[in-house]
């Protein structure tokens, strides 16, 4: 039994990639499902913070990938959850300690530890750790905020999900593309102040896997190291879990997307 | 002040303005994705050549490469200008 491997990636930094591999492994693992988070942006470890384990860091991927730890030694495994693991990106090492036939290793062990999936948190950019995560994707999500600068880096992103991957190399077919919306605001949607979801899903020719309201929730759950799935009261919590549901194949409408109407009381007294 | 501001025609709204600038952009990196380094080189001198004749904008200059199971197709419109601009341009060119 081969793992899925996921990919999370956008171009663009600061969108959300981190927060979202944190919480969709999060959910997976929550689904049941045995699943491992790496973290591939070498040199600039934080997964680790947003999943709440930076302290339980013994071993990295790079020591992985040279030999120097096995992989079981450097899994770190979640305090919430059994079947969730964290491989931390290396702080120090050069970029190039990171080869094609290191990843490949590592994911055909994860694969043989009977890991379900392996969500593949990618750098920003298009440079070799992108590339790499990108590389033995089987599933693609791609995080995009609705700002011009995002969307354009998405559809670049998505050009390369289309050709770059080991899949595409070998003609076994396009990996299949997910595309997330996060910090979506509907209240400045409403007053054309923000690009709305049919707007980016019409420029970028795809459909939203899932939409992430704005949501104070994400930095307070980033605060405590805890992924904001696991905050089940939050929309932005919800709107992840409602995500991980239609990754696993389940219908569930988008909420969250436009503006909540005000009960009687807030109309009433304001607020 | 109400009532004139009624009047005012409104501003169009930044996420129309966002949305058109994108359509744009994204299709024209779309048309030359994953072409040839050289590409924009040899448009900017088709575009040197053709201005010699007639006064066109590089905007007007639109580049395709298409690829067909086996062979690629390199497409390459000119939006001319109005006719009568294009008539003197190219009068201008025939006494130049």
């Amino acid at each position: 039994m081969t793992a899925e491997i996921i990919v999370v990636t956008s171009g663009k930094g600061g969108v959300g990639k981190t927060t979202t591999s944190a919480s969709l492994a999060t959910g997976l693992a929550m689904a049941g499902k045995k699943v491992a988070v790496i973290d591939f942006d070498v040199g600039l470890r934080n997964l680790d913070l947003i999943m709440g384990c930076e302290r339980r860091v013994v071993y990295d991927f790079i020591n992985v990938v040279h030999g120097e730890a096995t992989l079981k030694q450097s899994l770190i495994k979640d305090k919430r959850h059994d079947n969730l693991y964290v491989l931390a990106a290396s702080q120090t090492r050069d970029k190039d300690a990171l080869t094609q036939e290191g990843v490949e290793k590592v994911l055909d062990g994860l694969s043989e530890d009977g890991f379900d999936y392996v969500v593949c948190d990618s750098p920003a950019g298009i440079e070799k750790g992108a590339h790499l995560a990108m590389y033995f994707a089987d599933h693609a999500v791609v995080v995009v905020n609705p700002e011009v600068s995002s969307v354009r880096d998405s559809d670049r992103i998505l050009g390369l999900l289309a050709s770059k991957t080991r899949r595409a190399e070998r003609g076994e077919g396009a990996i299949t593309q997910h595309l997330l919306l996060t910090r979506y605001n509907p209240a400045r949607v409403a007053i054309g102040e923000m690009l709305s979801v049919k707007d980016v899903e019409e420029i970028l020719g795809i459909n939203v896997v899932g939409v992430i309201p704005e949501s104070e929730n994400v930095l307070t759950a980033s605060n405590n190291g805890i992924p904001v799935i696991v905050d089940a009261n939050s929309l932005a919590g919800q709107a992840y879990s409602d995500t991980v549901a239609r990754i696993l194949g389940e219908e569930r409408p988008l909420r969250f997307i436009d503006v909540p109407k005000k009960g009687f009381l807030q109309r009433v007294f304001g607020g | 002040m109400g009532i004139l501001d009624f009047l005012k025609r409104k501003p169009e709204p930044t996420a129309t303005v966002a949305r058109e600038r994108l359509r744009i952009i994204v299709a024209q990196e779309r048309s030359t994705r994953g072409a040839p380094d050289y590409l924009p080189m040899m448009r900017n001198e088709l575009l040197e050549v053709i201005k010699k004749y007639v006064h066109v904008d590089i905007e007007a200059i639109n580049i395709n490469l298409e690829r067909d199971s086996g062979h690629e197709i390199l497409e390459l419109s000119v939006t001319l200008p109005d006719g009568k601009s294009a008539g003197k341009a190219g009068s201008e060119a025939k006494t130049g």
